[in-house]
């Protein structure tokens, strides 16, 4: 085989930045069909997806810079209300770290969330709960990581929703985050949800994941060393996108 | 070996507009613009293409709640943020499904052939993501070019997938410029997607 010489440069760079992302590991997934999620029943494909190694189509990524923010994108207690008026509801911080899985932070990651205001409404034409919407509540934000990887914005905690499914089944509460890495192989939408809430180990939804543990971490817990005092309950989620196979020349470093 | 397991996905859901396209959802006033609504300045390089589509379900019926998103190098097949990509094109477009016709659209440029890193090319694609109510884990499909026979031909990733079911990824041109593609999420004609 030709000797490939893009590969030899992209050995000396960090590995962060180059090279193939490790395989994503199903088993950490739910599956794409789990009937008891109705909806999965005839939106899953049937066929096994088809592997190969990432190439710069999967390794590079859209490219956003903090330009994009305006000043109230990571604060949903108050860019939606007229007038700065807050939202309604229990006020929380939600904040974490998003690392890849080696544990390195990932900078400049793009993390759009939104969600139920706190009677578990959402503003949305096709929402159809009895609960009232909020006039000062949308429910949209977002928020980028900095250099450490760390992230933070301001919210209500959100209500749990009742959905049509089983005959009575109910979201826990949960928020829904949006996550751009560094590469399109990175891409993930998940929920976070809320430590006790007894309605998680029922949800369809979070039942599709196999494994407790992926579950478990799904689940920001009460994290009262960076609450707000006489203001907010602070939450922390932490979220693990894939990371890239270590190169030779971080092996040597290691190994020597 | 990696010493943390990747955050498992969960579904986007039926509201994921709410959070990625808000002003499409109707929540005004908060973002000037919906991201990825514009791929390309009129200063980009290259040919500009439209590429559209439906998506079905298993039933055969219409799925107009997914939101798709578009991810390509530019006329030259380099990726935004790697050095000489054109400045004039973001490489990223997000489309909501319309609520009536269930369509996808994305204004953008041909993009070119893109390196395989064990050497060679890959014919000119775009990469697509895919997400809705219903689905657990966003689906990763390419979309080729049906009028680019000798570069498909030589493509790493299409040799890999049987020629009735590489047909699923392959964009049929229309009138000029424009090119088409329904995706099928089950059933005999069911697109190929990627665990990359
Ligand atoms: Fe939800």
């Amino acid at each position: 085989m030709i000797r490939d010489q893009s590969k030899d440069a992209q050995m000396q760079d960090d590995d962060q930045n180059a090279g193939p992302y490790l395989p994503r590991n199903a088993a950490s997934h739910p599956a794409a069909l789990h009937p008891p999620y109705r909806s999965s029943r005839l939106r899953s494909p049937q066929a096994e997806p088809i592997t190969f190694p990432s190439t710069p189509s999967e390794e590079s990524g859209p490219v956003f810079t903090g330009d994009l923010l305006g000043p109230l994108d990571n604060d949903l207690l108050h860019n939606f209300g007229p007038d700065g008026q807050s939202a309604i509801g229990p006020r929380i911080i939600v904040h974490g770290r998003v690392q890849d899985q080696f544990g390195r932070p990932v900078a400049g990651a793009l993390l759009e969330v939104w969600q139920a205001n706190a009677g578990g409404r959402y503003r949305h034409a096709k929402e159809g709960y009895i609960a009232p919407l909020d006039p000062n509540f949308g429910g949209c934000g977002r928020v980028m990581t900095d250099t450490e990887g760390r992230y933070s914005f301001r919210t209500v905690m959100p209500g749990a929703y009742p959905w049509p499914n089983g005959p009575n089944d109910w979201r826990p509460a949960h928020i829904h985050f949006s996550v751009f890495g560094a590469g399109f192989a990175q891409r993930l939408i998940t929920q976070m949800y809320f430590e006790g809430d007894p309605l998680i180990w029922r949800c369809p939804i979070v039942g599709a994941i196999d494994d407790k543990r992926a579950v478990e971490r799904l689940i920001a817990p009460l994290d009262m060393d960076n609450t707000a005092p006489m203001d907010a309950l602070a939450y922390r989620f932490d979220i693990t996108l894939r990371g890239r196979e270590q190169t030779l020349f971080e092996n040597r470093m290691e190994g020597l | 070996m990696s010493k943390h397991p990747e955050t498992a996905s969960q579904t986007a859901g039926p509201y994921v507009h709410i959070g990625c396209t808000p002003n499409f959802a109707g929540l005004t006033g908060l973002y000037e613009n919906d991201l990825g609504a514009d791929m390309a300045t009129d200063k980009a390089q290259g040919a500009r293409i439209t590429l559209s589509g439906r998506i079905f379900d298993g039933a055969g019926d219409l799925i107009h709640d997914a939101l798709v998103e578009a991810w390509q190098a530019d006329a030259a097949g380099r990726h935004a943020g790697q050095p000489g990509a054109d400045p004039h094109f973001s490489g990223f477009g997000r489309c909501p499904c319309d609520a009536e016709t269930g369509e996808f659209r994305f204004k953008t440029v041909k993009p070119g052939p893109v390196a395989w890193p064990q050497g060679g090319q890959q014919a000119p694609h775009i990469t697509l993501w895919i997400v809705a109510r219903g689905i657990n884990i966003g689906l990763h499909t390419r979309v080729y070019f049906a009028d680019e026979d000798v570069a498909n031909a030589q493509d790493p990733v299409l040799a890999e997938i049987a020629d009735n079911r590489a047909a699923t990824l392959l964009a049929r041109p229309q009138s000029a410029g424009d090119y088409r593609l329904d995706i099928h999420l089950q059933g005999p004609n069911e697109t190929v997607f990627f665990a990359v």
